[in-house]
């Protein structure tokens, strides 16, 4: 039962991203093409996910436990280091290169494309890299 | 700057966006975790008891979702123009990227961004920002 809302949340998730247009890497560059043939719209995409993940979190604030029982694993990390600069550059460089990030790369291969198996095995790679050196 | 109105879709971005809100809210209101996926991904990679399931689960959601979609609706374009070792480097530099700056879109982007949490802030600036310039210099100077 506790896993089914897991997979529910998943599920929504992952059509959200497909209505969104997020699952389609080449609208994600013209996103990122600000000197080109420029598309807003996944400026949107985050405008219409951020107020009501913000009610969730106020609301979760308000609790100690989750409606299941669990705790809440709220991050409790402020300091600002140089880590989150580099991760978000390098993270940024490869997004930009393919237009694909983690959550669409996991639809797309819902999808069936090759090209989402390749990127998704190579962005597991590079997170087992930094799980053997990056620490 | 020149807005390519044509393929513009302000409704269905907007649409799209409230769905990943509410399902942050399911994933965090039934299990009090954020819905930021490269830490729900990386987290499989190191099997802890109990920590297997929710993860799985959500990740399968995810894979499923275009199937699910597909059955009542034509699934909408969707185009990978980046060659094969574009895609591997690619792929490499989102994994270790993610891990190393402890977030991606989802997590510092949307959660983070929600939370007003400072770090989120700074790791989405940071991968904003070089999306935008990696972009430009493969397009407009390179011109890949």
């Amino acid at each position: 039962m506790h896993t089914f809302f897991a997979l529910l949340a998943g599920l929504i998730f992952g059509i959200g991203l497909i209505i969104g247009g997020m699952s389609n890497p080449a609208k994600v560059l013209a996103f990122l093409d600000l000197a080109g043939n420029w598309d807003p719209s996944l400026a949107l995409v985050m405008g219409g996910a951020i107020p009501v993940s913000a009610i969730a979190f106020y609301w979760a604030g308000m609790r100690r436990k989750s409606f299941l029982g669990h705790a809440m694993h709220l991050p409790g990390t402020r300091n600002l280091d140089k880590r989150l600069v580099i991760g978000g550059i390098l993270f940024g460089i490869g997004w930009g290169l393919a237009g694909i990030c983690p959550g669409p790369s996991l639809v797309l291969l819902g999808t069936g494309a090759w090209k989402a198996l390749v990127f998704v095995a190579a962005m597991l790679a590079g997170m087992w890299v930094f799980e053997k050196v990056g620490k | 700057m020149n807005i390519d109105w044509v393929n513009f879709t302000p409704y269905s971005a907007l649409a799209g966006g409230v769905l990943i809100g509410l399902a942050i809210a399911v994933l965090l209101l039934t299990h009090g975790r954020i819905a930021g996926i490269s830490g729900v991904v990386s987290g499989l990679l190191h099997r802890n008891k109990g920590d297997t399931a929710w993860r799985a689960a959500f990740v399968v959601g995810l894979i499923v979702a275009p199937v699910l979609y597909g059955i009542f609706s034509a699934l909408p374009e969707s185009r990978v123009d980046a060659s094969w070792p574009l895609l591997i480097l690619a792929g490499l530099l989102v994994g270790l990227g993610t891990r190393y700056g402890s977030g991606c879109t989802s997590g510092h982007g949307v959660c983070g961004m929600s939370r007003l949490s400072p770090r989120s802030m700074l790791a989405t600036a940071a991968f904003m920002v070089a999306g935008f310039v990696t972009v430009f210099v493969v397009r407009h100077l390179i011109g890949l």
